[in-house]
């Protein structure tokens, strides 16, 4: 019994609607978590995985309370504790890593000092003894040079680097238990690798449990023993960590899984029905009834229990898991996507760059912008019509800023950005016309900024047909319900406003709403980022689909290169604000040449346990473009030398149509591989 | 499958909205109280001079200074004349006054703040520069220069009063819209090559006047206690009009001995400023703003 560490018994956390009805965040939840082990929570946003995360360290947030159970830490019952007992748990015995680590270090406090503040608290040294503890935690966590790190404040230290600090902070009360919520979640996918790295590093060095929360399974693959499923409030799949992985018994994690586009497989992935239910909803039977491929007519009336099946040390709530037991493996089906693209340039962006520098006043009077070092330099793309061009790359790589230059949000620092062949649209919004506004339409990241909160769906949609056709009355309406239709939506949805539809719903909306100006080319910000991952894959079917019946184009921007991988023709390679690599997906993803596009492709994690992150390169964040020479030299493992430090590299063409812009030889690029 | 009421919104006609809120307010105990003191003196506004018990100017030389009696619920003054029939009187220029003052205060101070909020840059750096410079006036200083260059009539004292109580409003408003603005769904309306006119009006401001009409109910209260110290001074209405300021300054020097010529009134005004602060409260509350961090005045 000694091993377990946390024991989490029959609990339920909910809150009162206004109306009284009390409504249920946490159903009936028991699981155990063992000295040493890291246990990953998985589940869409709504499941309860962080309410539940809190609820092991005795929290629960304001507004919620806790209807029956509850949660042991060396059998003391943490949620009926009174605040000054659990002090002495929290941080020493404990501890809590945030989402988000910038939001969580103080601001105008240097990182030692806050280290320190967290060892007067939670451990009994003295100054001395705890000044040598605070550079052995920076060590741990393997930031360099620990003496400079501690004497900084927060805001110099980049995305990874806060992260870091806050694991040596969570370290400092020497934790049995460790909570991560979402910790790797916003930061770029060399970091997270990094990141997952040193968490597996200290799990093991530390002998710490852990427990894990996050949404994407590719991060929890990669950390964690156990894997507990969570479904609208219920667990409804728990066990070692590679057979859900490989062979998920429960339909919701085999849908999941499904529907994930992996690297190694070009095309859309089959998508899941529907989305989660809103807590609140009661619903008779199984809650993943609705979008089940394997129910039957009992699910729909009788809601399964946690089932524990000892062979295979696995809880599942299903009726029907043994026919999930058959299929050995998860067999992903792909929709490969019909390349469309026709001969003619729809856009052609030449030696377009990008300057956010503060400009002179000299500059300032005669309308000119003038910097040495811009942000995003030299680009010359092509993009043909009908295509799908990706641009990919980490944040600050210049990716969001093309975009906006394009559509004539960021004045553009010189180049030209001309459309259809021959029509030059102006770098000044102000002086496009609406038909060149009408031509390029946006969907963004985050269907909850780019839909106006107190906008019907219908005033929504009927924005862009009523500026740019002048549309009304029975027209308009007829208008709205055949693009509502067209994105799988009822006409019902028509008086909703924004907060009453799920995410996947809203981007749907946003999606209408784009379409709605019959536009020639669409610019897709991240468009698939905020949204659940169920959900991910549906949105990004029906963009295909629609794309290849209007003939549109798409720009799309993504950090996540499975996305990339999954939808688009071309792939651009972009470091900071500089082309690396351009070419057709297939190749780019095969035989990644350009160093960065290698480094970026090694971090990708995926739903896998055997296929584990090639990290390469450091993850060092550069502020600044380096001024001569290769834009990827600060960060490059396989420079040649001089050269790169003082040459714009050259574009080397390979056979297949790849456009690599290194110093290395394309044939000594190709060979170099993992 | 059935579903929870709470999900089931349908579009709510603008009335009935309204008396969501109204019903939300009340069911707080400092909204109910807040709600209740500020209907009864509307009420009472409406309704004084069919209720009142005397003439409010009839001077009375044997009843100076007389105490409360059943008679004379509140006493005399020192002309003689009725309290109580000068009380309930008092509050009915304060309150119009300050009602059509925090209108004026609302519309400018709103539209300047959003205006300058969306066009930024040197624009919104130049007014803005302007309205911190009449910030740091005094504005009692300033009112009473207007007041006694203008004369004291009812079109001079509301443009005046809402033009100073409305400088706290832009800031606001303009707060409220910087929130917005930046937005993905303004970036849309921009990239679609929508006018000014129209992002203002259909993008921003559904969105901050819930912020403004919360400032300007704020702004209301001050402008009351404001527009009593003028009175007080001798600046606002002028005698023999009832007036909680001005019955307070004329009686203050006899509170020795007469002290219920000088505590009716100040129970006047003090009730319905804290009647209206603490409606305005509820009113924020009930609309999901919570005036202690959104606010920045």
């Amino acid at each position: 019994m000694s091993d377990i560490i946390q024991k989490v018994k029959n609990l339920s956390i909910g809150f009162k609607s206004k109306k009284g009805e009390e409504i249920l965040i946490l159903k009936n939840i028991s699981t155990k978590i063992k000295k040493g082990e890291t246990v990953g929570i998985v589940g869409e946003s709504g499941s309860g995985k962080s309410t539940l995360a809190l609820a092991m360290m005795g929290y629960v947030k304001h507004g919620l309370y806790t209807i029956g159970g509850e949660c042991e830490f060396n059998s003391s019952n943490l949620l009926n504790m009174k605040s000054k007992d659990l002090e002495k748990i929290r941080g020493r015995k404990i501890a809590m890593i945030p989402q988000n680590a910038g939001q969580a270090l103080t601001p105008n406090l240097k990182i030692g000092y806050q280290i320190d503040e967290a060892l007067q608290l939670h451990s009994d040294l003295n100054e001395k003894e705890r000044e040598k503890k605070i550079s052995e935690l920076l060590n741990k966590v393997r930031l360099p040079s620990p003496e400079t790190i501690a004497l900084r404040y927060p805001h110099e230290l980049s995305g990874g680097q806060q992260q870091r600090v806050a694991v040596a902070m969570a370290l400092a009360g020497t934790p049995d238990l460790l909570l991560l919520d979402e910790p790797t979640t916003g930061l770029d996918v060399t970091t997270q690798a990094h990141v997952l790295e040193l968490l597996n590093f200290i799990a093991k060095d530390t002998g710490t449990s852990m427990v894990y929360v996050s949404h994407d399974l590719g991060a929890i693959a990669q950390v964690s023993d156990r894997i507990i499923v969570m479904y609208s409030g219920e667990i409804v799949l728990e066990g070692p960590s590679r057979d859900i992985l490989k062979r998920p018994i429960h339909p919701y994690t085999h849908g999941l899984l499904k529907s994930i586009p992996k690297l190694s497989l070009a095309g859309l992935p089959e998508s899941m029905p529907g989305s989660q239910p809103q807590p609140g909803i009661i619903q008779s039977g199984c809650s993943f009834f609705d979008r089940c491929n394997f129910s039957e007519d009992k699910c729909k009336n009788n809601s399964p229990q946690l089932e524990f099946l000892k062979e295979l040390n696995t809880s599942v709530r299903c009726f029907n898991y043994e026919k999930l037991l058959k299929e050995s493996q998860v067999n992903q089906n792909v929709n490969k996507i019909k390349n469309n693209s026709k001969d003619k340039e729809i856009l052609n962006l030449s030696e377009v760059s990008i300057s956010y520098a503060k400009q002179k006043l000299l500059d300032q009077i005669f309308n000119r912008i003038s910097d040495d070092n811009p942000t995003v330099k030299d680009i010359n793309i092509n993009i043909k019509k009908g295509e799908t061009i990706a641009l990919v790359g980490e944040s600050g790589s210049g990716k969001s800023t093309i975009l906006k230059s394009i559509a004539g949000l960021i004045r553009t620092k010189d180049g030209l950005i001309r459309f259809d062949e021959n029509r030059n649209l102006s770098s000044d919004l102000k002086e496009r016309n609406p038909n060149d506004l009408r031509i390029i339409q946006l969907i963004f990241q985050n269907p909850d900024e780019s839909l106006n909160p107190n906008h019907t769906v219908e005033e929504i949609i009927a924005q862009p047909l009523k500026l740019y056709f002048g549309l009304k009355g029975e027209e308009l309406n007829k208008n709205i319900i055949d693009l509502l239709q067209k994105v799988r939506l009822g006409e019902f949805y028509m008086s909703r406003y924004p907060r009453q539809l799920s995410g996947g719903e809203k981007q749907r909306v946003a999606v209408a709403r784009a379409f709605a100006a019959k536009p020639d080319i669409i610019l897709c910000d991240e468009v698939t980022s905020a949204l659940d991952v169920s959900v991910q894959a549906a949105v990004l079917n029906l963009l295909q689909q629609l794309k290849e019946d209007f003939g549109t184009t798409y720009i799309f921007v993504s950090h996540d290169l499975a996305v990339v991988r999954a939808i688009s023709d071309r792939v651009a390679v972009l470091y900071q604000g500089r082309l690396c690599e351009v070419g057709p997906s297939n190749d780019v993803y095969k035989f990644p040449s350009h160093p960065y596009t290698e480094v970026l492709l090694g971090a990708v994690l995926e739903p896998d346990p055997d296929i584990k992150p090639k990290l390469v390169a450091e993850d060092i964040v550069e502020e600044k473009p380096p001024e001569k020479g290769c834009s990827f030299q600060g960060r490059c493992s396989r420079i040649v030398g001089d050269i790169c430090k003082k040459e714009i590299p050259p574009w080397q063409l390979t056979d297949s149509g790849n456009a690599i812009r290194c110093h290395i030889p394309i044939k000594e690029l190709q060979k170099k591989q993992f | 499958m059935t579903v929870n009421s709470i999900y089931k919104e349908e579009k709510k006609s603008a009335f009935q909205k309204v008396s969501e809120v109204i019903i939300t307010m009340a069911s707080r105990p400092s909204g109910f109280i807040g709600l209740s003191i500020l209907i009864f003196h509307i009420i009472l506004a409406f309704i004084s001079p069919y209720i009142a018990p005397y003439d409010f100017k009839a001077i009375n030389p044997t009843l100076m200074l007389q105490a409360p009696s059943a008679e004379y619920w509140f006493g005399t003054d020192d002309l003689g004349r009725d309290v109580f029939t000068r009380t309930i009187l008092g509050g009915r220029t304060a309150l119009t006054i300050t009602f059509f003052g925090s209108l004026i205060a609302l519309l400018w101070g709103g539209l300047l703040g959003i205006f300058c909020g969306l066009v930024g840059g040197k624009i919104d750096d130049i007014v803005m520069r302007i309205v911190d410079a009449f910030l740091s006036i005094p504005w009692i200083l300033a009112m009473l220069l207007i007041v006694s260059l203008l004369g004291t009539s009812t079109e001079v004292l509301i443009p005046a009063l809402g033009f100073f109580y409305g400088k706290g409003i832009v800031r606001v408003a303009r707060a409220a819209t910087h929130d917005v603005i930046a937005k993905d769904f303004i970036v849309s309306a921009r990239a679609r090559g929508h006018s000014n006119f129209s992002i203002i009006w259909n993008e921003i401001i559904p969105n901050v006047r819930d912020a403004i009409l919360v400032e300007g109910a704020m702004r209301w209260s001050w402008m009351l206690l404001g527009f009593s110290s003028l009175s007080f001074l001798g600046f606002g209405v002028s005698p023999p009009t009832p007036d909680w300021g001005l019955m307070i300054s004329n009686a203050r020097g006899l509170m020795s001995f007469a002290y219920w010529a000088v505590i009716a009134p100040i129970v006047g005004l003090s009730s319905l400023i804290i009647g209206i602060n603490l409606t305005a409260d509820a009113f924020a509350k009930a609309l999901g703003i919570d005036r202690s961090t959104k606010a920045p005045v």
